[in-house]
């Protein structure tokens, strides 16, 4: 395994009090495989990928758990030791590509600054690495790109150039934070298939964080499905779509948008909205919003172990 | 870019003529009184009265008015001190501009590195007593009176510390000319400097503190730090880099509005016989052609440096250069 | 950014508190602000007390009383002593006695008591700059809400006065308007201002910091003006002064709240400059800064007599400048509120 996460919480404490954004994640991303986190937003799904990134600078958040990459336990590590790692072994993509480069600097420096801060190497050669991982990731002119500023670009090059960037010191572990979202449809096909192309050519593995169904369908081996700050439901892709086992799950895949063919106006939405993390019921966080629930649903269904399973009373009788 | 500059150039005459005409009103048609007797100061005999009429065409219409009055300052410069009379205003006004420009330039290197130093100490240890501190003692250098701090200066300096090692080289108050006396020129300026700079430290180290913290949130230093680089490297490279850009703006403005005037009150207390210094003298003796001068010249150069700042600033962003 | 903003989001309020009430909790529990804003009421109550202090010590603030004589501690001590340095042809004011029954400050060079003078200084000093504030604000409130809301030409002709004005050195500003007001006062039609009126400086000191308001105001009624619930009043055909009055202005309060101590403590350092250059309160009336003035020329000798208004602003101002910011933070956690270059 890469990375195995054991009971991961994560707290803030806020005005009205602590509330608990993660609540007890648990999971395993095995080396070279793509593991796609799927929920809304306010899920945990961010957050609990940048506790495992240490990205998490908040001074009210408390982070609890364990979270090892290769065996080297995260959590506590000294601030030097994971900048070590962070951008070298592991490294992250973000949503939104019009915000996450620095407006000041050219394409090219930001990467060159990336590969001196973890190789000792020269500017110049620095430079030309650049320039192959821009081609690599298909920069129409690579060399012309190196001297451009983020906003000479546009959002789908701009996410080429961070991913890029993110790849330039051949990362084991690559995060990426719905790196399409915030991108046009035609312009989200070509990012996923470098994703894809990427992982096939370096064994990189990958965490794919989204909210939209129709993308881990078409990416992830495996799937996790995240409901307020707990998972929910987990299994490889095959298993998840074939049979999804949660209600939540299951609400999800009816909103799934075709990627081919016209789109339809509205998804059918999820009745409901999630819960906000100060007044979490009870008993099981989807419950309110749930079309089967029953009288067992004011206890709090766990997680079984296993690579397969739901947190749900009824999955039983999902299973078919 | 070219047409964002032009379109800068167009504004500033915009604006140089707008604060023309408005003292051209402020000085000739305030209700009141009449305003060559203004002119000619106090005591002035009835035949100084009918002449300055004349020849400022009080007698004629406002426009034409206006038109004699910049002629008298801009082009011919031949506007004449009634109090002093015969003292051609406009040579004055341009023998004082070196001494405005030595004050003011020492005071704003100083204040520039100590600001960033101090923006950049607080926010790095925000919310920590060293943060607090430094917000503190900024805050206070914002809430004294410039020339109050300059009669505290001197007091200490030339009168009651005078004798002992930390203040016996402070020469007596006056100005030396750079050209003539470097040695001089740096010592006697030294106090009124630092008395300048402080107002300006501690409005630049809150700035700058404010901007930090705020470039600290944006999504691109999360990319720096996802990057794996250190702190002071985000901090020194990510975060100030951006925010010297608001940095720079408001340095220009107040660069400008302080050789433009603002620097009177230190000039007074240090009598250094720059241009607010000038300005005060004639505004204790009424002499209005001289300050209508003064006022006239240091407006302008606050409307050519601001528009030069905004010039270096569509050079300094790349995001403006090409929009 | 998605699932980070989270502890930031919007927490449903308790029942019964508004967001006033959460603010005016904020503000309570700021202690810095709240010790600032006690020792500003502190101040302005001592100004207030100035003429009971004069009757209490026995003293006229604006009488010269070079001859008088003073007995401290049963000893005849003259208020102006014979100057013993130089040709001793000077005279040299009492200095400090640091007892509050009489001249604990010492005399000016027309032998008044300074403590005496401050108090009453000091009220012209608080009065000039609230009055000019609650100027500036009327008039940069007017000023930005008719350029943010009608646009067109109104914002045109509006924004460029507020251009010339912004570019304009304050300082000179303010001296080519008084002086041009201090030796005949003001006329405009039937309001006559007298020259030494306290109303000049009030004047002067509310239109040279305009721009310092109508500019952010502006800004946020442009940005008011597009927002949907304005659109949507528009669209229904509600007319522009009801939605000036019930939507905008309500939403800019906020700001203007914010900007009043800020604006305050501005004024009141602006007030003392006017002063000290002659061009603000006139003699015999008295202000902080004039005091400081009058102290200017007796520096070496009685140091108090410039040190003790210096001080009395210094803390003044950043009282003010301390509650300000701690009313900024409570209103607007989010500090977007900035006064012009601020």
């Amino acid at each position: 395994m890469i990375l195995s996460v054991r009971d991961l919480t994560v707290t803030f404490r806020t005005e009205e009090g602590p509330v608990r954004a993660i609540d007890g994640v648990s999971f395993d991303v095995a080396e070279g495989e793509i593991l796609g986190v799927v929920g809304e937003s306010g899920s945990g799904k961010t957050v609990s990928l940048l506790a495992v990134m240490g990205l998490i600078t908040d001074p009210n958040a408390i982070i609890g758990g364990s979270i090892r990459y290769r065996g080297t336990e995260l959590v506590g590590l000294p601030a030097r030791a994971l900048r070590k790692l962070r951008g070298a072994e592991i490294a992250m993509i973000f949503q939104d590509p019009m915000t996450a480069l620095t407006p000041v600097y050219t394409i090219g420096w930001q990467i060159a600054e990336q590969i001196r801060a973890h190789q000792k190497i020269s500017a110049r050669a620095a430079m030309d690495r650049a320039e192959e991982l821009l081609a690599e990731v298909n920069f129409p002119n690579p060399r012309e790109a190196l001297s451009r500023y983020p906003h000479q670009l546009s959002g789908g090059m701009r996410q080429r150039a961070v991913i890029a960037m993110a790849l330039s010191c051949n990362p084991a572990l690559l995060v990426a934070d719905e790196p399409t979202t915030a991108l046009d449809v035609t312009v989200q096909a070509g990012i996923l298939d470098l994703v894809r192309r990427l992982r096939d050519r370096h064994g990189s593995a990958v965490v794919f964080i989204t909210h939209d169904m129709g993308v881990v369908s078409e990416l992830a081996d495996r799937v996790m499905v995240m409901y307020a700050g707990r998972i929910v439901e987990k299994g490889a892709r095959s298993e998840l779509f074939g049979d999804p086992l949660h209600p939540y799950t299951r609400a999800l895949m009816g909103s799934i948008p075709p990627l081919t063919g016209e789109r339809p106006r509205r998804l059918p939405a999820i009745p409901g909205s999630p819960p906000s993390l100060l007044r979490l019921p009870q008993g099981c966080s989807f419950a309110p919003r749930c079309p089967v629930r029953f009288e067992a649903c004011e206890a709090r269904p766990a997680l079984p172990a296993g690579a397969r399973a739901a947190a749900c009373f009824r999955v039983e009788e999902f299973q078919s | 870019m070219i047409y964002a500059i032009l379109r800068r150039l167009g504004q500033m005459l915009f604006v140089m003529f707008g604060i023309s005409v408005l003292v051209f009103l402020i000085f000739f048609a305030t209700p009141g009184a009449d305003p060559a007797a203004r002119i000619a100061g106090r005591n002035a005999s009835p035949e100084v009265l009918e002449a300055v009429r004349h020849s400022f065409g009080f007698d004629r219409p406002l426009p034409v008015q206006y038109v004699l009055m910049m002629k008298k300052i801009f082009i011919t410069g031949d506007l004449t001190s009634f109090v002093n009379r015969g003292w051609k205003v406009v040579p004055a006004v341009l023998d004082a501009i070196p001494v405005t420009l030595s004050l003011v330039t020492g005071a704003a290197i100083l204040w520039v590195v100590l600001s960033i130093f101090i923006g950049l100490v607080a926010a790095a240890w925000r919310d920590t007593w060293i943060d607090r501190g430094l917000m503190a003692l900024g805050l206070l250098g914002i809430s004294m009176p410039v020339y109050w701090l300059g009669e505290v200066m001197n007091l200490l300096s030339q009168s009651r510390y005078h004798d002992t090692w930390l203040f016996s080289w402070v020469p007596p108050l006056g100005y030396k000319a750079l050209s003539e006396d470097p040695k001089g020129w740096f010592l006697t300026l030294v106090i009124p400097w630092v008395t300048l700079a402080i107002l300006y430290i501690g409005i630049y180290g809150r700035v700058l503190r404010a901007a930090l913290i705020e470039a600290m949130q944006e999504d691109y230093i999360r990319t720096a730090r996802a990057k794996g680089l250190s702190e002071s490297r985000i901090l020194l490279r990510h975060a100030l880099r951006t925010s010297l850009i608001a940095f720079v703006t408001l340095f220009g403005l107040d660069f400008g509005a302080l050789v433009g005037g603002s620097a009177l009150l230190t000039e007074v207390v240090f009598g250094l016989q720059g241009i607010g210094k000038l300005t005060y003298d004639a505004l204790q003796s009424l002499d209005l052609p001289m300050i209508m001068a003064t006022v006239m010249y240091a407006s302008m150069f606050v409307v050519i440096a601001n528009a030069i700042v905004d010039m270096v600033y569509i050079l300094l962003d790349p995001r403006v250069k090409t929009a | 950014m998605s699932d980070t903003t989270l502890s930031t989001a919007p927490v449903p309020a308790r029942k019964g508190r508004g967001p006033w009430a959460r603010a005016a909790r904020r503000l309570w529990q700021n202690r810095s602000a709240m010790v600032a804003l006690g020792i500003f009421l502190l101040i302005v109550a001592a100004c207030l007390a100035a003429p009971l202090y004069a009757r209490w010590a026995g003293v006229d603030p604006f009488q010269s009383t070079l001859d008088a004589v003073l007995k401290i501690d049963g000893v005849d001590v003259p208020v102006m002593e014979q100057s013993t340095e130089g040709l001793g042809l000077g005279y040299t004011p009492l200095g400090p006695t640091w007892n509050l029954k009489h001249y604990f400050l010492g005399a000016d060079n027309q032998g008044r008591d300074v403590l005496a003078r401050m108090l009453y200084g000091g009220l012209n000093s608080l009065w000039i700059s609230a009055a000019a504030t609650v100027l500036t604000l009327i008039l940069g409130t007017a000023m930005g809400l008719a350029a943010g809301f009608f646009g067109g030409l109104t914002d045109t002709v509006l924004s460029r006065i507020l251009d010339v004005l912004w570019a304009f050195p304050i300082y000179l500003l303010a001296i080519s308007l008084s002086i041009v007001t201090l030796s005949e006062g003001l006329k405009i039609g039937p309001f006559v201002i007298e020259s030494g009126s306290l109303w000049l400086p009030v004047i002067i000191i509310g239109i040279v910091y305009i721009p310092y308001v109508a500019r952010p105001i502006r800004g946020q009624v442009l940005a008011l003006r597009q927002s949907e619930f304005v659109l949507a009043a528009i669209n229904l055909g509600v007319p522009g002064g009801r939605i000036l009055w019930r939507d905008i202005l309500p939403n800019v309060a906020t700001t203007l709240i914010v900007f009043v101590p800020l604006m305050m403590a501005l004024n009141m350092l602006t007030e003392s400059a006017l002063s000290f250059l002659s061009i603000g309160v006139q003699p015999p009336d008295a202000s902080w800064g004039t005091i400081i003035q009058d102290g200017q020329a007796l520096l070496y000798t009685r140091p108090w007599v410039a040190l003790a208004p210096g001080l009395a602003i210094a803390v003044s101002v950043m009282a003010l400048n301390v509650f300000g910011d701690g009313l900024r933070d409570a209103l607007d956690p989010r500090s977007k509120i900035r006064l012009g270059r601020d």
